[in-house]
């Protein structure tokens, strides 16, 4: 576990929390009811869609824990999580699934 | 003021959304365990949730600051996560947008996936609710799951340091985000944004802050937007 810098922490805390209100007062607090630009709203409907399997597409390939030598156990439970969600549509099966096979396979192959 | 017509749309609200503390607990309870295991005291790791009060978008932070990101990069990309809320926000805005200032200050802290699903499903369906009617549901729709967060993000961060290191935990986080991903491709457009913000993030692995996250971000959702056009006009 690395030791983080408590004013680090809590910077990035107050920094999300005023961030996430913006976000969430803008429209409904300012904006009020003027309609808003079509090719805006097209392109926040894939932020999330986009940062988060941006985020997690290089921890899978490249795992810290394993000094980022690709690794079959991340890799199939990463495989799995995803079809298993793509499938259910239901995360917290994905997330069971995925993480069965990771321990599932560090205890077979360790 | 609150009438039994309202009263009763309070308890509908509650109602439609009681099912989803069964995400709210689980998660919490993760964000608890993952932020004690990023070193996040027990305080910080309650401050987090408690005005935060997203998700996905915490999830993110933490695990960019496991990665030594930079300030900047955490706040700018976990933010970008949470752009979605903005979203709701301007959805709901014709339907709130009314009540008064006080009320929509609340009721904006409170929107999340949860609250403005079975919101703008619940308003669609009824337009004729007043505006005090629609309030009412939509605070109904988190009195569950709002303090649930908090306890069970309490709870996980209790757990989080008895937890020994060699459960494997660094790779919980990236099969949570993974759970959250399948779900989400609702349409071929969500797919193409993903694979070129997934392709756009393995070659720019090596740009330094992280920033490589960002550059994928935006290219995922230009390529989102830009399919969903090319598939609309494909339309007869």
């Amino acid at each position: 576990m690395t030791q983080v810098d408590p004013a680090t922490i809590w910077i990035i805390i107050a920094g999300l929390a005023i961030g996430s209100f913006a976000l969430r007062f803008t429209f409904i607090g300012v904006v009020g009811d003027r309609p808003m630009p079509p090719w805006l709203l097209r392109h926040l409907r894939y932020t999330a869609v986009a940062i988060i399997p941006a985020l997690i597409a290089p921890l899978v390939v490249w795992p810290t824990a394993t000094d980022g030598q690709p690794d079959i156990p991340r890799l199939a439970a990463a495989a799995v999580a995803v079809v298993v969600g793509l499938i259910t549509k239901n995360v917290l099966a994905a997330i069971f699934s995925g993480a069965a096979t990771l321990y599932g396979l560090l205890y077979l192959l360790g | 003021m609150a009438d039994t017509t309202t009263k009763s749309y309070y308890w509908k609200g509650f109602r439609d959304g009681a099912p989803f503390i069964f995400v709210a607990i689980p998660f919490g309870a993760l964000f608890g365990v993952f932020a004690t295991e990023a070193g996040l005291n027990i305080v910080q790791t309650i401050a987090f949730s408690a005005t935060v009060f997203a998700g996905a978008a915490q999830f993110a932070a933490l695990q960019l600051l496991q990665d030594n990101a930079p300030t900047v990069i955490i706040l700018a990309s976990a933010l970008a996560v949470n752009l979605r809320v903005a979203m709701y926000s301007a959805s709901l805005t014709p339907y709130l947008g009314a009540a008064p200032l006080w009320q929509r200050a609340c009721a904006a802290y409170l929107i999340v996936d949860q609250s403005y699903a079975c919101s703008i499903v619940r308003f669609e369906k009824e337009p004729k609710m007043t505006v005090p009617q629609r309030m009412t549901y939509f605070f109904g729709t988190v009195s569950l799951i709002t303090p649930l967060w908090m306890l069970t993000t309490y709870l996980g961060a209790v757990l989080g340091t008895q937890i020994p290191e060699s459960w494997a935990l660094d790779f919980a986080l990236p099969i949570t985000f993974l759970s959250m991903v399948g779900p989400m491709m609702r349409t071929l457009a969500h797919v193409v944004a993903a694979l070129v913000a997934i392709i756009v993030a393995l070659l720019t692995v090596a740009v330094p802050f992280n920033l490589g996250l960002l550059i994928a971000g935006a290219a995922g959702m230009i390529a989102g937007a830009q399919a969903e056009l090319l598939l609309e006009r494909r339309k007869p």
